[in-house]
């Protein structure tokens, strides 16, 4: 009986291992926006087209 | 041939074409251009037309105020040499493209580094390289691909905010980690019937479970200890106070039973309770982000003006003005301080401040007052008061507003007293049961009473229900700031309307042109004048012209003049258009003096243009039915009276009207209504409105754009949502009923607990059989019962 001892302190590490996933995913801000990066994901990496020239003045 | 643009979806000719495609103005096409030019079409195949209508919005010089280092300051989060870190709202982003095109800036200037937008608040965080592109430019950008970011001071709460709602998570998760944890420990300890069964490894799961609940007691839970102290320091028994004692109890008498091997304790219910309510009070508090409801005079304001000195021109920040400055208002800016004029060209929108829906034109030497649109050139003002002692921001200086408001205690706290009381009698009297039968059972009783006892579920109840319905208002666009808005609906019985914007629609008003019928040609000649002058009622009557499709006729001469209207002569006759006392001028007879544009022809008077509010659908049957429940009505308007009779038949011969009423007369009237001992809710929008919605009881903000701006307020309602207002209100009350259902119900596994508890018989096993079951079920309970109600009393949409 007494392996169970071991065996708790190992689920408890898990699970404390999984807590402290949570508080580290909160305090990097992965929970602060739980809808764009659904987004984000769909979009194409690259556009095939290429520019035809970089105009980046505002004044047209 | 009527087309859609092709970049905002606007109905257009095909005037402007590029290729096989059709843009409704110039700006639009210029942003499709520079889109193309960069290969990032693809903003145009995730949705249709999701561009925004670049019509008048982009003026290149009004952002020259982002020069000023000390504006920068405020606005950067954070420095390098080659990188910067700021952060915009964006109250524009709506669409999978706008997320797209806001994230790939970096393909249309090389010096923005990254982009990343948060689609929920409508924010963008830049990083972008300062050696390369200034601040300037970037909000520039911005604004030129349609994207005008809304840049006030006070911007930094939202940090602090979120550290908060980070600490709260932290809170909850380790609560929840703990709580599971033990138990699964505790678990083995039912199922036993002796102490012995368990050996050896009892001692080991108890102690294991002791120390999984320190961090609970210490560090989750530490927000009940501070409140109650608080509370019981200002004498004041709050519904903290009860909580935080049977957490101690518990604590206490668990740690007793570990120590003697009496028993196992209730570690398992303590920290189950604590992780439910904290979770609860999550679930109350996840508000609107991307609203702010306190606002005051400075997010209206822009961040910085232009001073002319010395023929230059300077730009400094809103706080900095003084008096006796010369500002520079360009088209489209607002006039930060009660001010002169200077120069000619004044066509002032004070519909923020007053609500009056037509601009008015002003000459040299007039006043202006802050709060103020120049529609036109740009005019020069000179300041007569600091931006802080203006008419419009003195009302927040007002004596009347610095009451708090709400500050009547909620309902709940008068329960959870009686509570408190209720609980103490029967633990003493349990107590001297057993000092009379059993003096061995009387710390368990008392003890047990206090575990049992607990009144978390009075604030699960009451934190998931409000929860609940805000969430269930929030999808009828009524938006409440914090769940006592809830509570202090309950107690309305009078309510306040302003008029524009809010019983009208704001952004339609529709012309009626009073007189005889005019003839084509007349009606011709009429649109060619309108069409060439730059005047908002001018170009009103162009758009209501141009669905006739008329002919243009050439206009041989025009002459505007200021503060009345344009003469013109066209196909050789004399055309007048404008102010009745321009036709007077003329000698011309006018028959209805009034506000309206005046058209007279070879000096005979045709009629005249009425710009009339257009009253949003299903207003009078909304006001019939606030009646019929027993609100009292009343209508506070900064308009002139000229739609009086309109609004008697709206709103019912009985229900008191004051026009012309400036924002401070709308103050007095409301705590005029208050000292009469009515509880006053005023609707409203607009700055005219901010200081009674700030006055009264409950102040909700109309606004069309919900994200655009809204005064300090309550609450924010959707104005599509205005004829829905009587069934919103209804349901909001319906939260009481909610609560008090499941008081009852928590009062009766209060009874239950009792039974045992009182015998001096709650194991332990009881009671984490009775905790879990009391929680999940009034959560559950009161979800299922606000959506019955909302699905009752709120209409289908």
């Amino acid at each position: 009986m007494s392996v169970l001892i071991i065996l708790i302190i190992i689920s408890v590490l898990v699970a404390g291992g999984f807590l402290i996933a949570f508080l580290w995913s909160v305090k990097t801000g992965q929970m602060d926006d739980d809808y764009t990066p659904s987004v984000r994901m769909l979009f194409d990496d690259e556009l095939k087209k290429i520019p035809k020239n970089k105009n980046t003045s505002l004044t047209h | 041939m009527q087309q859609n643009c092709y970049h905002c979806g606007a109905s257009c000719d095909n005037s402007i074409p590029v290729e096989d495609k059709f843009f409704c103005c110039a700006g639009c096409k210029m942003v499709f251009q520079l889109l193309d030019d960069n290969g990032m079409c693809n903003y145009y195949d995730l949705s249709e037309m999701p561009g925004i209508s670049a019509k008048g919005i982009f003026t290149s010089d009004k952002y020259n105020y982002l020069d000023s280092i000390a504006i920068q300051d405020q606005l950067i989060q954070f420095k390098l040499a080659n990188q910067a870190h700021v952060v915009f709202y964006l109250p524009q982003i709506h669409c999978i493209s706008c997320v797209w095109l806001l994230e790939n800036l970096h393909k249309i200037n090389s010096g923005i580094i990254h982009s990343q937008t948060h689609f929920e608040k409508k924010e963008i965080k830049i990083v972008y390289n300062p050696s390369k592109i200034s601040l300037k430019e970037v909000v520039q950008l911005l604004a030129f691909v349609g994207y005008e970011p809304m840049i006030h001071l006070g911007g930094n709460d939202w940090l602090k905010k979120k550290i908060v709602t980070k600490k709260q998570l932290f809170k909850i998760g380790v609560a929840g980690f703990c709580f599971s944890n033990i138990m699964m420990l505790s678990f083995p300890d039912y199922l036993s019937t002796s102490v012995g069964d368990l050996g050896s490894l009892r001692p080991f799961f108890v102690y294991l479970n002791l120390l999984l609940s320190l961090p609970v007691l210490f560090f989750s839970a530490s927000g009940f200890f501070l409140s109650a102290y608080t509370g019981l320091r200002q004498k004041w028994l709050n519904i903290d106070a009860p909580i935080a004692l049977a957490i101690l109890v518990t604590f206490g008498r668990s740690v007793y039973e570990i120590f003697t091997h009496t028993g196992g304790g209730y570690l398992d219910s303590m920290s189950g309770i604590i992780f439910f309510m904290l979770v609860g009070r999550w679930f109350q508090d996840k508000s609107y982000d991307s609203f702010s409801f306190d606002r005051d005079y400075t997010s209206f304001f822009p961040l910085g003006v232009t001073v002319l000195q010395e023929g230059k021109e300077i730009n400094i920040p809103l706080s900095e003005i003084k008096k006796g400055a010369i500002l520079l208002i360009r088209n489209n800016e607002m006039i930060a301080a009660d001010a002169v004029l200077l120069t000619e060209g004044a066509l002032i929108d004070y519909s923020f401040v007053t609500g009056e829906n037509a601009p008015i034109e002003l000459s040299k030497g007039a006043s202006v007052f802050a709060g103020g649109v120049q529609k036109g050139p740009a005019i020069q003002v000179l300041v007569l008061k600091p931006v802080g002692q203006s008419y419009i921001t003195e009302l927040w200086n007002s004596p009347l507003l610095n009451t708090e408001k709400n500050v009547d205690k909620s309902f709940v706290h008068p329960w959870s007293q009686y509570f408190t009381y209720v609980l103490f009698t029967i633990a003493i009297g349990s107590g001297l049961y057993w000092w009379w039968v059993n003096p061995s059972n009387i710390m368990t009783a008392i003890t047990s009473v206090l575990i049992v006892a607990c009144p978390c579920s009075l604030l699960l109840t009451v934190s998931f229900t409000y929860g609940n319905i805000v969430r269930h208002l929030g999808k009828f666009k009524l938006y409440c700031k914090n769940s006592s808005v809830l509570e202090a609906i309950e107690k309305i019985d009078t309510i306040v309307f302003d008029k524009t914007g809010t019983l009208t629609n704001h952004e339609d008003t529709h012309l009626v042109f009073e007189g005889a019928v005019l003839p084509k040609p007349i009606a011709s000649i009429i649109y060619s004048v309108t069409r060439s002058s730059l005047h908002p009622l001018s170009q009103r009557i162009t758009n209501y012209y141009s669905a006739q499709g008329l002919d243009v006729i050439k206009v041989d001469t025009i002459q505007n003049i200021t503060g009345k209207g344009t003469l013109a002569i066209c196909d050789g006759k004399l055309i007048l258009i404008g102010s009745a006392s321009l036709l007077i001028d003329h000698g011309i007879h006018v028959s209805n003096i009034g506000a309206g544009v005046f058209i007279a022809i070879d000096k005979v008077y045709m009629g005249m243009f009425k710009v009339n509010h257009v009253y949003r659908t299903g207003v009078q049957d909304m006001i019939k039915r606030l009646k019929l429940v027993g609100y009292q009505i009343h209508l506070l308007s900064g308009d002139h009276p000229t739609e009086k009779n309109n609004l008697l038949h709206i709103l019912g011969v009985d229900t008191p009207m004051l026009f012309e009423q400036n924002p401070n007369e709308k103050l007095h009237y409301i705590q005029y209504l208050q000292s009469q001992g009515h509880k006053v809710m005023m609707v409203g929008d607009g700055l005219n409105d901010a200081g009674a919605l700030k006055k009264c009881d409950l102040g909700i903000a109309v606004s069309d754009q919900t994200h655009l701006f809204t005064p300090a307020s309550d609450a924010i309602l959707e104005g599509g949502m205005i004829p829905n207002l009587d069934h919103l209100l209804r349901y909001a009350k319906k939260g009481k009923t909610i609560i008090i259902i499941l008081f009852i119900l928590s009062i009766l596994y209060n009874l239950v607990g009792m039974y045992f508890a009182t015998r001096a018989q709650l194991s332990p096993m009881v009671a984490a059989i009775l905790m879990p079951i009391s929680s999940v079920s009034i959560v559950s309970l009161s979800a299922l019962l606000s959506y019955i109600y909302s699905n009752r009393v709120l209409p289908k949409n």
